[in-house]
């Protein structure tokens, strides 16, 4: 059986990164030059990695499908960049900020990543800082922090509501400043297509124009990926339009290990559904859950009147709402972990308290606050959520609360890496929410930027140096070779098999058939049955688009369709494998509830002697089964134990 | 309840860059008013497929008005006619039963027709590549906290900061003038102390980019306020013209 070497150094967790560190190789000034390295994508992870390198010397060929790097959808985080700052004195460390985000994943995180993520925190701050984020501060001119879910400390640094936002423009800046000195060359409106594999080792990738159709072949002595999460699997989500897990699969189907699928995480705070054309949903930021109570009508009478339009949520007296996380959990209140936020907001609609015109819906209030602290210091702390929120609804929050309700929002698994970012495919990297590493079965708030800021500005141009520096005498590679031509041919054929199908859907309507199984046989709660069922219809849903798609206009032009088409073929192979992953989890952590392993009071049940390891999914060939290696997750530092945020 | 309207759609078609574009014209009915307009367009376009036709192109990514990659000028307003909202955010109850909705796309000598609705926007790209940030390299930066910025300059820069970058301000300009974009980051960048030492410089090399790039001058008519979907101040120009002159004053 194949080992899994998750390459962690030797020596105590604290000081493993200053090990690596200097025990690594690097790669001489005159040397880097004549080394190139292909970064797709330019979110966070991939615009602080391909500036970064840039800066380091490196000859970097950039890739994005947008108009532009400053599109990514890290553009659209809202509430805050965790890191250990400690700035407010109120008792947090780099080892706080570890064990929060080990507990807060359940325990299925690597222990010298996650250590490692909030060691660098810190620089990261200062960095952005430096580009010219601007940060919210106080009024004696020093930057101010906010809490955040599963954290009793205030560690959150954050710009208004669009903190993704000013951190992308930060890394696109400084990307836009290689750009100008010709250390990073960027190709914008392309898309990957396949990863070209000579050797054993990562040579390049066939990518797509995306204005003229055509296939390009570009070389690299190593590429990263940092293309974000596949939550669009699941048709509705958080997630961008163009938001797609098919780099992931193209290095899945070139042998990459994809690790944990099964953990996607469910937002709690997001805008409820509201009719069968929607496109996307849209988030309101945790950073609410500062101020705002979560809470439900006490009587079923009441729901019900909601519901029917017959009564207002302003109407129901105090002692008659349900305000069930603080009920539940009087040590977090409010602030408790996605996952059990996500599920509580489930249980109590589930049993008949919801409210909106689906019962599909719960309170999130902010009378108490404006009461206490007047509208225009909450205008000051959330006024673009809340403007954001009239436009979506056409209901005022500072008069009546909002509605909300759990959405597909961020995927935690992705492709395995060891501890240098690295694949199973030598020389190709991940980086981001791309990867796996470091939230376990569930992340918590304001973390996903730390974790892609860490891998772009700290790790990566570390540890690609420790395989760069085997690469010196690898002259630049010519994309005429075979490998080359042969990848792109696969990648042709695959697109004519498309084209050429001319049957009676659109990619949207398979996408959305896709997207409800997801959610109704692998989200927020899962049973043995339902993800058998879910396998089942997936088939289905797989035949269906393989026989029935229509692409109107050519493939060689600007085809939308196309890419679409191309971007559901792989979210159809991705949900089949969160199903398969699902399934064979026997347990509950985080994001990924069982129904059958619960504890008493409805809490996730794991079982750390089966289930303490990363389920590795290996690909073994089309319409064939995955095999599974397991990465044993070994805990020194932390001892398991069952969350608790009572 | 749910509203539904009926509407007719005057959308402009344009095969490629180089190819003569027109209006067509689409009818759509029972249209919920809680879709949003790009909603309403996949709508359309679902139809288009199912009478095997080319759809739509229009860029949109994020639907949550924060990306920027979504344009369309819509009955004659850039992101059409709602207040402070992107296209993608624009609903369509703010149009009446039966009304008549012309769609086209960014029109200025600096945005290209690529297809459609979908155009190039890469020159915002280059002029920030020609100065847009401060000169730093990851690493060796000081403390987050060693420079105190007072909260009105760092909120004002947030302010500047909140530009999105979709290009409203150069299409509802009728000198095609991309000022209030570049005034928005050089006033960012020269509000803070970090920035503050390169601002001249970036204020001169970014002007000079937006005008070789062939956009039009600033005639302070403000209607790039009135259209910006995220209210940048017209402020920022005066802040940009004044570290232009002093740039100038320098040479």
């Amino acid at each position: 059986m194949t080992q899994i070497n998750s390459k962690i150094p030797q020596g105590p967790l604290a000081q493993k990164w200053s090990n690596y560190k200097a025990s690594q190789k690097l790669v001489n000034p005159a040397n880097k030059r004549r080394l190139d390295i292909i970064v797709v994508g330019t979110g966070l992870a991939g615009a602080s990695a391909a500036a970064s390198l840039g800066e380091l010397g490196f000859n970097v060929l950039n890739f994005c499908i947008q108009d532009s790097p400053r599109r990514a959808h890290s553009i659209a985080a809202q509430g805050g960049i965790n890191a250990a700052k400690n700035y407010p004195n109120d008792g947090d460390s780099v080892f706080r900020l570890f064990y929060d985000t080990i507990k807060g994943g359940d325990y299925r995180a690597r222990e010298a990543n996650v250590y490692r993520l909030a060691e660098v925190s810190n620089s990261i701050i200062d960095q952005c800082v430096a580009q010219g984020v601007p940060f919210a501060r106080e009024y004696g001119g020093l930057l101010d922090n906010r809490s955040f879910g599963g954290a009793q400390v205030s560690r959150t640094f954050y710009a208004k509501g669009q903190t993704g936002q000013q951190l992308l423009l930060g890394a696109y800046s400084a990307l836009s400043r290689q750009i100008s000195k010709g250390s990073v060359k960027l190709h914008t409106r392309y898309e990957m297509m396949d990863v070209v594999v000579i050797d054993g080792k990562a040579r390049g990738i066939i990518a797509r124009n995306l204005r003229t159709g055509r296939l390009e072949r570009f070389f690299g002595h190593a590429v990263v990926i940092a293309t974000g999460g596949y939550g669009n699997t699941f048709f509705l989500s958080t997630n961008a339009m163009g938001s797609n897990g098919s780099a992931a699969m193209q290095c899945f189907r070139k042998g990459a290990y994809f690790a944990n699928p099964c953990y996607a995480q469910i937002h709690p705070t997001c805008i409820p559904v509201h009719g069968e054309f929607q496109s996307k949903l849209t988030l309101m930021s945790e950073s609410l859950r500062n101020d705002g109570r979560i809470w439900v009508p006490k009587k079923k009478e009441d729901a019900e009147a909601i519901r029917a339009g017959k009564m207002k949520p302003t109407q129901i007296p105090e002692d008659e709402r349900d305000y069930y996380l603080e009920r539940r959990y009087p040590a977090f209140g409010n602030l408790v972990p996605r996952d059990v936020a996500s599920r509580a907001a489930k249980e109590r609609c589930d049993a008949g308290y919801g409210v909106g015109a689906t019962g599909l819906a719960v309170y999130l209030d902010f009378s108490e606050v404006i009461n206490r602290l007047g509208r225009d210091v909450v205008e000051a702390r959330y006024g673009n959520l809340f403007q954001m929120y009239y436009k979506i609804v056409d209901e005022d929050p500072y008069e009546t609360p909002m509605m909300i309700y759990p959405a597909i929002h961020y995927t935690m698994g992705g492709i395995w890496v060891d501890y240098e970012c690295m694949t199973s495919i030598e020389g190709l990297f991940a980086i981001g929410e791309a990867n796996f590493s470091d939230h376990g079965a569930n992340r918590l708030g304001a973390s996903a930027l730390m974790q892609g800021l860490a891998d772009g500005y700290f790790v990566l141009p570390y540890t690609i140096q420790n395989y760069l520096a085997d690469e010196i005498r690898t002259p630049r590679m010519s994309t005429e070779l075979t490998e080359f031509a042969e990848t792109e041919g696969a990648v042709q054929a695959r697109i004519q098999k498309i084209m050429a199908i001319k049957g009676n859907r659109s990619v949207d309507s398979i996408h959305k058939q896709l997207g409800l199984i997801m959610w109704d046989f692998v989200g927020m709660s899962r049973t043995k049955e339902s993800l058998q069922k879910a396998l089942d219809a997936i088939i289905q849903v797989k035949h269906e688009f393989w026989t029935n798609v229509f692409i109107p206009g050519e493939s060689e032009d600007l085809n939308v369709e196309l890419e679409k088409a191309l971007r559901v073929s792989d979210f159809i192979e991705i949900g089949e494998l969160m199903a398969r992953d699902a399934l064979h989890r026997e347990e509950s952590c985080g994001g990924h509830f069982r129904l059958e392993y619960q504890t008493g009071d409805g809490e996730a049940l794991r079982d750390d002697e089966k289930f303490s390891y990363v389920a590795c999914w290996k690909y073994e060939g089309d319409g064939k089964e995955p095999s599974l290696l397991k990465e044993p997750l070994i805990y020194e530092s932390v001892h398991m134990q069952q969350r608790n945020y009572k | 309840m749910e509203k539904t309207i009926h509407i007719t759609l005057k959308i402009w078609r344009q095969k490629g860059p180089q190819a003569k574009g027109a209006f067509e014209t689409y009818q759509l009915n029972n249209i919920s008013t809680d879709s949003s307009f790009l909603e309403m367009l996949d709508i359309l376009n679902e139809k288009l497929i199912s009478e095997k036709k080319e759809t739509i192109v229009f860029d949109h990514d994020c639907r949550e008005g924060i990306c920027g990659m979504c344009s369309l000028y819509i009955n004659g307003h850039p992101h059409g006619p709602d207040e402070d909202v992107t296209t993608c955010q624009l609903h369509m109850r703010k149009f009446k039963d039966g009304e008549t909705i012309i769609v086209e796309p960014w029109r200025s000598r600096g945005f290209p027709v690529i297809k459609d609705l979908m155009v190039d926007r890469g020159a915002f790209d280059k002029i920030i590549q020609a100065g847009g940030f401060i000169s730093v390299t990851t690493g060796g930066v000081p403390d987050a906290n060693a420079i105190p910025i007072s909260k009105e300059k760092a909120d004002e820069a947030m302010d500047a900061a909140s530009c999105i970058g979709c290009g409203a301000c150069v299409a509802a300009c009728k000198n095609g003038s991309a000022m209030l974009f570049v005034a928005a980051k050089v006033s960012q960048l020269a509000l803070l102390p970090q920035g503050k030492i390169e601002a001249s410089r970036r204020a001169k090399a970014m002007v000079a980019k937006m005008d070789e790039l062939g956009f039009g001058n600033c005639t302070n008519t403000g209607a790039c306020e009135s259209e910006c979907p995220k209210n940048v101040s017209i402020s920022h120009i005066a802040r940009l013209n004044r570290e232009f002159l002093k740039a100038k004053l320098k040479d």
